[in-house]
């Protein structure tokens, strides 16, 4: 279990005055002058050391990727934070936002100058509506304290943030089609290569990064790479901020060391699952498009990118989502397909078809009227999506199925031939 | 140079190329559905899958560079099961109506059903219905045939410039259309036709009149602008069902205009198929003999400077030629192919040309348009200047009434006395002009057809030299005709001999009644008024104005309907071929001519066309090479005179209605009456105050 003084969030309950005074009370724009003079060099590497890894979802190494920005630029360099969170049951950005922003703004300052970058621009989801209120309230209160904006801290450096509104599509939350979105233009995610480092926003290098991965920065900074990798496992080091829902006693966000065991983070942060642990049926770990997880994975499993990839799911952005067993787990997934059903943006053919083929199969699975061999058929059809569109989205669709076939084929294999016997009681 | 590895082989592609590119090199076939070479790159139909060693997942060759030690393999069994996939999503939502679809027989979509989907489908949900959408009179829709690869709304914003067509909702959702259901108000609009790879798009007027395998194939020539565009007629029995364009990257490249492709229907209206002579005011049905006797009988005596002949701007060459050489044995120098009295010089060739030629537009830097409205005049010239403009540094300016060209364009006035200022260096635009590695101008016949004409080319000639415009390497003056037979015509010197008439004097002299006999060789484009009590022999295809006022009709073949040559702006000799026969009595023009001449025992001495052809290219050397830009020496041209400050008019009023094919055509009249209407100011409504 994490320490309290290990804690990076310490407003994440929002107790304290979200504010410069408050923020700078608990510690926040403290040396950050002294940050930057260590230079660009110095602040990817030690994030590099640090061990952090992409808190939105897809785990990519941030050093690394900060790193993929070219040293030498013609054209400005932009920094781009994904402030669209929207995968069903993940929270934590909203509440970075509402109640830590000023750890965002000197994220956006310090990995902006890790990057070479003149200006941040945060994608703000357009419903956080308060939030998005808030959040240029505390860039404001940055601005007017000369904390960013032209000599930024005093440091010599020249950095700008600007916040822009979404208009509510899950699709803008991935990458390039936020670029597109901010661009103006229809939230369509762009092919790769080129990738945005090189071609970016406005076609200059950028890079995007979600919220947490860069408010966890100037605490990183601060406090040393060290410190931050002596948490966890290897490969998974660091605090991470857990998004717990569903049929438990009370649902939270909570800041936990990566790698607690899920059945403990349930039991000591949730209050349990409603009922007691044995009435739990499964567990979609890591927010809604990666695959669930029955009880005899959960008893063990322990949280983080690897533990959860080798028994084939993810963290993703680690969203909890925990269903007793009082679920109808086949509705559950059901309701996910008509989810992506819905949001898929429909550029490319796999998913724009795919979708909407799936969530049909799975209504009709929610009732059983379907042919047992439409199960590995609808396994199929899942298998023709992922990997064949141009983002990750086609993926996320699949996978939410993927794993129901897999853990709970049985259920569905029964409800067909219920199904089936009704019908037959019917006709005679 | 990367050099990549595909199904075993390995080939090195410039940087830049891409996986599929470099795949269709090795003569590897990659299927594909959203690709087409001059469309960005969009890469969402996901039929070009191929798998790459080492990668996660199969890429998108379409859309991948090729790079250094890339191994691929397009037929490996997770390519196939990509592709299998990409096919059955395509079909699960895409009708089986392929017995009663347009594009059955051509349809990408059917075609590699069959080479790479299933035998069978697994859908059993219901398939999705969309609204068809109004595209106006030239485009039909059947949406829910659409696969949404998009190439339609690329191609109008690309290279049409009108970014009207989007795609509206997401995901299944997702539908193609103008969102206000109105026309594309571009020229080009129906190129999204051939652009469609399914049956989502296809032609109006020709909707479920044939199947290609019906249709006789033949490679031609537009002549409805001096453009020249490359063409594919297609015919059955004695019809034109269809005009399609064929690949020439010099002129058209793969596009044609929307007049190019539809103003067929006019080919079967308002012909002429049979001589007629007017006999008490009435224009009545004769026969070849009962007209030629009228004519010798008219002709009988009369001096040469009483007979004159103009030419229309649908001529071709080698009736020009005999027309010509008729007059001349007739002891007459009374000719023009100039309708328009434009003053243009025919004494320098290079003073008639697009020198730059069409495709030469792509090396410019900076363009000054005088007169010209080259979307109407040339839509494929400006197609090309589009294309050149969207490759960035590249500086138009124009001197005319404001236009929309699709491309920023700075105004510079509205006259040509703006043209001593740019020359002088007296203006900021010729500082532009000067300082431009390869700088080009482009006259129109707005800036010609005037009495000061002749003094505006001279003015544009000493523009072009002043500004370096003409150089051992570059010729940068440029003439945009409007007319497909006209730089024949004046190639061949179908201009007014020595002491002879122009079209203007000719007109004035009917009027006067010093000219009494006037061959019109398909000229319609003339005030008729102004033809007095001439007697008019006219030879065409069409009851157009120069046949209502005839005494003689002589009915000719259309440019489908005759095996003949025409010059495009660029000077390029190019061959039109007979897809089909003249109607009824019709013949090829020359012929006419030649038999004419017999009756009136001035003889031409050629009786077939290849005589003729033998006799064209003797006297004019340039005949001989087909399809060639040629290279015109500089010279003197224009007349040094007062210029008027008097503001340009375009030569096209209606870009549907330029000829008498179109103003028979019932498609290009309801073209012009749906872009009339999208060029009027809206009606008031109750909101305007």
């Amino acid at each position: 279990m994490l320490r309290d003084e290990d804690r990076i969030f310490t407003n994440l309950y929002g107790q304290h005055d979200w504010r410069l005074a408050g923020a700078r009370a608990r510690g926040d724009w403290d040396g950050t002058k002294a940050l930057i003079a260590k230079g660009r060099d110095w602040i990817v590497d030690e994030v590099k050391k640090s061990g952090l890894r992409g808190r939105g979802g897809a785990g990519f190494p941030t050093g690394l990727k900060w790193s993929f920005m070219p040293k030498q630029s013609d054209r400005p360099c932009y920094l781009v934070v994904n402030a669209d969170e929207s995968e069903p049951g993940t929270c934590k950005d909203r509440d970075i936002i509402r109640n830590d922003p000023h750890k965002l703004i000197e994220g956006c300052l310090l990995a902006g100058v890790g990057m070479g970058a003149q200006a941040a621009f945060i994608y703000i989801r357009g419903e956080f509506y308060n939030e998005a209120l808030r959040l240029q309230a505390a860039i404001d209160e940055a601005y007017a304290a000369g904390l960013i904006g032209k000599n930024a801290c005093g440091s010599g450096y020249d950095f700008e943030i600007i916040l822009h509104r979404g208009a509510g599509a899950y699709i803008c939350g991935e990458e390039t089609a936020l670029l597109e979105s901010l661009e103006g233009r229809k939230g369509q995610p762009r092919l790769k290569p080129p990738f945005p480092a090189a071609v970016g926003l406005y076609g200059c290098p950028s890079t995007v990064n979600n919220v947490e991965t860069i408010a966890v920065a100037p605490t990183i900074l601060r406090r040393g790479a060290a410190w931050f990798a002596g948490i966890g496992r290897p490969k998974n080091e660091g605090t991470k901020v857990f998004c717990i829902s569903g049929h438990i006693n009370a649902p939270c966000n909570v800041e936990e060391a990566m790698g607690i065991p899920l059945r403990e983070l349930i039991e000591r942060h949730a209050g349990g699952v409603r009922g007691g642990w044995d009435n739990l049926l499964a567990v979609i770990p890591g927010g809604s498009s990666v695959p669930v997880i029955p009880k005899s994975v959960c008893d063990t499993v322990l949280m983080d990118f690897d533990a959860l990839r080798d028994v084939k799911s993810g963290l993703g952005t680690a969203a909890v989502i925990v269903m007793d067993k009082s679920t109808d787990i086949v509705k559950a997934i059901a309701r996910l397909s008509k989810f992506y059903k819905h949001e898929s943006c429909g550029q490319c053919t796999p998913c724009r078809e795919g979708t909407g083929w799936m969530w049909r199969v799975m209504e009709r699975m929610v009732k059983g009227e379907a042919e047992v061999a439409e199960i590995d058929m609808l396994l199929d059809v899942s298998y023709e999506i992922e990997g064949h569109t141009i983002c990750a989205l086609g993926d996320a669709a699949a996978w939410p199925i993927q794993g129901l076939i897999r853990h709970f084929r049985p259920e569905m294999e029964a409800r067909i031939r219920q199904y089936r016997e009704a019908a037959a009681r019917r006709a005679a | 140079m990367p050099k990549l590895t595909i199904d075993g082989q390995e080939i090195e592609v410039p940087p830049g190329t891409t996986v599929l590119q470099a795949a269709q090199r090795l003569g590897i076939e990659v299927p594909h559905f959203c690709f087409h070479e001059r469309l960005a790159i969009a890469g969402n139909c996901r039929m070009c899958l191929v798998e790459q060693e080492k990668a996660p997942k199969p890429i998108a060759s379409c859309a991948m560079p090729a790079a250094d030690n890339m191994v691929i393999h397009t037929k490996s069994e997770k390519a196939k099961k990509a592709r299998k996939g990409v096919m059955e999503f395509l079909l699960i939502n895409h009708p089986l109506d392929c017995p009663i679809c347009d594009q059955g027989g051509e349809c990408d979509l059917q075609d590699q059903a069959m080479a790479y989907g299933f035998d069978r489908g697994r859908f059993e949900e219901n398939k999705r219905a969309v609204k068809d959408k109004n595209f106006g009179p030239l485009v039909k829709t059947s949406m829910n045939r659409c696969i949404h690869c998009t190439r339609c709304i690329r191609f109008a914003t690309e290279i049409a410039g009108v970014e009207e067509l989007g795609a509206t909702g997401r995901g299944e959702a997702m539908e193609i259309g103008t969102y206000i259901e109105k026309a594309l108000t571009s020229e080009l609009s129906a190129n999204i036709i051939d652009l469609c790879p399914v049956g989502a798009l296809t032609s109006k007027p020709y909707a479920f009149i044939a199947r290609p395998w019906e249709l006789r194939k033949t490679e031609s020539v537009d002549v409805l602008d001096a453009v020249g565009s490359n063409i594919r007629v297609d015919s059955r029995g004695p019809q034109v069902l269809r005009i399609l364009p064929r690949l020439n990257e010099a002129i058209n490249e793969e596009w044609i205009s929307d007049k190019t492709r539809f103003a067929l229907d006019g080919l079967t209206r308002r012909r002429l198929d049979r001589p007629y002579l007017r006999r008490d005011g009435r224009l009545v049905e004769a026969s070849w003999g009962e007209t030629f006797a009228a004519i010798a009988e008219r002709l009988q005596g009369l001096a040469g400077a009483k007979i004159a002949a103009l030419a229309g701007d649908l001529a071709d060459v080698e009736a020009m030629l005999a027309l010509k050489e008729l007059m001349a044995s007739l002891g007459s120098a009374n000719l023009d192919c100039r309708q328009d009295g434009a003053k243009i010089d025919p004494g320098c060739r290079a003073g008639y040309l697009f020198n730059t030629t069409i495709a030469g537009i792509e090396e410019a830097d900076a363009c000054l348009l005088i007169g010209t409205n080259p979307r109407w005049e040339g839509a494929l010239v400006n197609a090309r200047l589009r294309k050149r403009y969207l490759q960035g540094k590249f500086k138009v300016a124009a001197i005319g009434p404001r236009l929309d060209l699709t491309f920023p364009v700075v105004q510079l006035g509205l006259g040509p006395e703006i043209l001593d200022d740019l020359a002088g260096g007296n203006h900021s635009w010729g500082e532009v002009l000067k300082t431009a590695k390869k700088p080009m101008l482009i006259l129109g016949m707005g800036a010609l057809a005037r009495p000061d004409g002749a003094a505006i080319l001279e003015a544009a000639r000493r523009l072009a030299e002043s500004c370096n415009m003409v150089r051992e390497d570059w010729n940068g003056f440029n003439l945009l005709h409007t007319a497909a037979a006209r730089v024949g015509g004046l190639e061949i010197g179908f201009v007014p001999g020595a002491g002879g008439r122009d079209c203007d004097a000719i007109l004035a002299g009917c009027e006067s009644g010093v000219i009494e006999a006037v061959y019109l060789l398909g000229a319609d484009e003339i005030d008729t008024k102004r033809l007095g009590r001439a007697f008019v022999i006219y030879q065409g295809h069409h009851g157009d104005a120069g046949a209502h006022r005839a005494d003689v009709v002589l009915p000719g073949a259309a440019y489908t309907e005759k095996d003949a040559l025409y010059v495009n702006t660029e000077g390029r000799v190019q061959a039109v071929r007979r897809a089909v026969y003249p109607p009824g009595d019709a013949r090829e023009d020359w012929t006419i001519l030649r038999a004419l001449s017999e009756v009136l025992g001035k003889k031409l001495p050629y009786d077939s066309l290849t005589q003729l052809r033998g006799h064209l290219v003797a006297a004019y050397p340039q005949f001989a090479q087909l399809d060639e830009a040629p290279r015109a020496a500089w010279g003197s041209f224009g007349t040094k005179g007062a210029i008027e400050p008097v503001p340009f008019a375009y030569p096209i009023g209606d870009f549907y209605l330029t000829d008498p094919i179109s103003r028979a055509s019932p498609t290009m009249a309801a073209c012009s009456e749906v872009y009339r209407a999208a060029h009027r100011p809206a009606a008031k409504t109750g909101t305007h105050g």
